[in-house]
């Protein structure tokens, strides 16, 4: 035991006497737990909309009235050519182009019927599929607007038009103003906590190999078990330091609801801190310097970091996919810090979760001490 | 000359002398390029819905059929009563409900109106908004289906062409920044190890020994990886036209241009922060902790930036990846020309400069 504690305590006195590490550590990821939460949106509003209106009439201008009064949409410009609009396109100046033919008003008195043209920027699947979808339900209303108008100047015979109509009705339940917030939060903070937990441990031993001072220690009588202890129990302190330090923020500058007990995301973030401590020893013993160590963690935390369902949802992954994410920690504690947190989900809710990072945790541990060896 | 060529090789020989970083080097970012282009997506596919049918009509069977052959949605629970909602929600795999409330068919024949309900599970607001489009846009089609007797006079038939991506292909939007996000972090982590090794294996008294001037041994330091780099841009830019059908509309010399000057820019950031730092483990951790999350997050790659609160949208100014995202989306998906993004290429360049320069300037040619 005491062996442990002179460990810790070598471990704890590294971390502390490298002032260059300190701000990284401690100061980073509070200044990026509070700037960046703000900026994963993906409500979509202010669409620019750009207007070509080759008709002049008072149909093609009260639509574009229509249009200005929509919440969805902002004018970035008006035009009179087809050009002006492929160029206001190009220029990222308009995610819409809505093209009014000459002649408009004329072919839907005449002809009753008449097409326009909505050209969408596409790029971004998501955000053209919604500008399309808020465009024509605005051209709908106008088309019944003015139909109704006509209809009652021409005393057309009202039966005949009639329309069925489904209202539909929608509610958004934990999160009724849809804060984005709330849910980016408790995921930032679980990114942030596997950073410093996974980069730290990963470098740790290997930079004992590197600098040589592994064989110092392989040389007293310090056995292998004490020796992983004391090199995850300093990170594991640390990490749960950095996880009340950024529960703090979340409650007290984000006013993120806390549903449940609290005291499940700490035994849940134990667990789950030893996993990654863990994964970042594994690491550390089977390669030689920082450097491919880094390289390593890098490369597993983009993918846990991407495919952990925080900034696009796993079910919309291939299933194949979805299998692979079944193996990202990130992937379990995102889940239950939101469940816990914003849902109020109790143990039975997340035992599944529990049972596989604690398995996970045993195996990957078990390997990065069978890994280790006290010889050169 | 002669000399700088020297060091050139010396660095060459460091860089292939260690087999296992080579294979990471070069492995890593295909993998990564092929499993994100993948799974990096927000179309919606088989989201999983429970379904509260209090009517059981004809009409209503038949939208709810509508609703679950779209594709997007499958049908995980069907509901007894409201009651059971909470409860669905609670387990977290369903994201939303439909409600449909009773006589249905008969309200609809009848009166023309009906209505329905749908409850998303708003904890992740994202999904929740897509998938209420999503099955709003199902419910008007099967509204409009059903009103296909009756031809409506003075009809405005809209025509809708989706520019650049016409079928809402999401790796569209995801592989340029894919290819921006992936070599910025290998390049800027490559290059900002490099002096802080020198410096803590001790090499370091050698190289201030020498008659290499400061700017001379940044430069070498950089050209080696500059060249690992650009193989790692071209083969991801194959693999994104190949496997994915990324297309490259515009001038395929332009776009390696474009990407030696990110390359070069990402590069001499790493050397920056190689100066600053004393031991490898701050470099590493600065360039990673400070550029991963920033990087992904305000550069446009996943979230757009003209959503952000303005303060962010002025801070993501400082992220070199959002010029490079939109200089790669404007060569490879819009096909225009230098004369669209002549203004970011600019602000590239301004930004390896000023590192660069910075670099020098922070050298120190003696040891502490």
């Amino acid at each position: 035991m005491r062996t442990i504690y002179f460990l810790v305590r070598k471990e704890f006195l590294q971390i502390f006497r490298n002032k260059g590490m300190l701000p990284i550590i401690f100061i980073m990821p509070i200044i990026q737990l509070v700037i960046l939460s703000n900026a994963a949106n993906f409500e979509i509003e202010n669409l620019k909309l750009f207007f070509i209106d080759k008709d002049q009439s008072s149909f093609s201008r009260l639509l574009r009235s229509k249009m200005e009064g929509s919440s969805y949409f902002v004018m970035s410009g008006y035009g009179l050519s087809s050009a002006e609009g492929e160029e206001a396109l190009n220029r990222d100046a308009a995610d819409l182009v809505i093209e009014i033919p000459a002649g408009f008003e004329r072919g839907l008195v005449r002809e009753n019927s008449e097409e326009i043209q909505l050209i969408v920027n596409a790029i971004d699947g998501t955000k053209g599929g919604l500008a399309n979808f808020y465009a024509l339900a605005v051209i709908a209303d106008f088309n019944r607007e003015i139909r109704e108008e006509f209809q009652v100047r021409r005393v057309i015979n009202a039966n005949q038009n009639i329309t069925n109509r489904i209202d539909i009705v929608y509610s958004n339940w934990f999160n009724p103003d849809l804060n984005y917030k709330t849910f980016m939060v408790p995921g930032i903070l679980v990114l942030l906590v596997t950073m410093i937990a996974a980069f730290l441990s990963a470098m740790n031993i290997v930079r004992e190999k590197e600098i040589g001072t592994i064989e110092q220690l392989n040389v007293t009588p310090i056995r292998k078990h004490q020796f992983i202890i004391g090199k995850l129990l300093p990170f594991w302190i640390l990490g749960l330091f950095e996880l009340s330090v950024g529960l703090l923020i979340a409650k007290f500058v984000f006013d993120v609801p806390f549903v449940g007990n609290i005291f499940l995301i700490y035994g849940f973030a134990g667990l789950y801190l030893l996993l990654v401590l863990g994964m970042g020893l594994f690491i550390s013993t089977f390669t030689e310097t920082q450097q491919q160590a880094m390289f390593i963690s890098w490369f597993f935390l983009v993918i846990f970091i991407l495919m952990g369902g925080l900034f696009t949802a796993i079910e919309n992954m291939p299933i194949w996919a979805q299998r692979i994410t079944l193996f990202n920690p990130v992937r379990y504690f995102i889940e239950v810090v939101r469940m816990v947190m914003l849902k109020g989900s109790d143990f039975a809710d997340i035992k599944w979760q529990t049972l596989i990072v604690f398995l996970y945790a045993v195996g990957v541990n078990g390997l990065a001490i069978f890994r280790y060896r006290k010889t050169v | 000359m002669k000399r700088f060529m020297a060091f050139v090789r010396k660095e060459f020989f460091h860089i292939f002398r260690d087999k296992r970083t080579l294979v990471i080097l070069f492995g890593m970012p295909i993998v990564q390029i092929l499993l994100f282009g993948y799974a990096i997506t927000n179309e919606i596919k088989d989201a999983k819905i429970a379904i509260l049918d209090k009517s059981k009509d004809h009409l209503s069977v038949r939208l709810i059929d509508k609703i679950l052959s779209s594709g997007y949605f499958v049908g995980d629970d069907f509901l007894k009563n409201e009651a059971a909602i909470e409860g669905v929600f609670q387990k977290g795999v369903v994201k939303q409900v439909l409600i449909v409330d009773e006589n249905f068919a008969q309200n609809l024949e009848k009166d023309h109106f009906t209505s329905i309900q749908l409850l998303a599970d708003a904890t992740d607001p994202n999904t929740a908004t897509t998938l209420i489009n999503y099955t709003t846009s199902i419910i008007r089609d099967f509204q409009s289906e059903m009103n296909v007797n009756s031809t409506l006079p003075m009809a405005i038939v809209p025509q809708v062409r989706m520019r650049y991506n016409p079928n809402l292909k999401s790796v569209f939007l995801f592989v340029p920044g894919l290819i921006t996000i992936i070599l910025m972090l290998v390049s800027a982590m490559m290059t900002s190890i490099s002096i802080a090794r020198e410096k803590e294996i001790g090499t370091m008294e050698v190289l201030l020994a020498s008659p290499m001037k400061p700017v001379q041994v940044i430069v070498a330091k950089v050209v080696p990886y500059l060249l690992l780099s650009f193989i790692n841009a071209i083969v991801i830019l194959i693999l994104g036209k190949f496997i994915f059908g990324v297309p490259i509309n515009g001038s395929l010399t332009l776009l390696l241009l474009e990407s030696v000057l990110f390359i070069l820019m990402a590069l001499s950031l790493g050397i920056l922060i190689s100066t600053v730092t004393e031991t490898q483990q701050t470099a590493l951790l600065i360039s990673l902790m400070a550029l991963m999350l920033p990087t992904i997050l305000l550069s446009g790659f996943i979230f757009p930036v003209e959503n952000m609160p303005y303060i962010l949208q002025l801070l993501s100014n400082i992220i070199p990846a959002k010029w490079f995202i939109i200089i790669a989306k404007s060569i490879m998906l819009k096909g225009v020309g230098i004369g669209y993004f002549w203004k970011e290429t600019l602000i590239l360049i301004g930004f390896t400069v000023f590192f660069v320069a910075l670099s020098v300037k922070k050298f120190k040619i003696r040891l502490a």
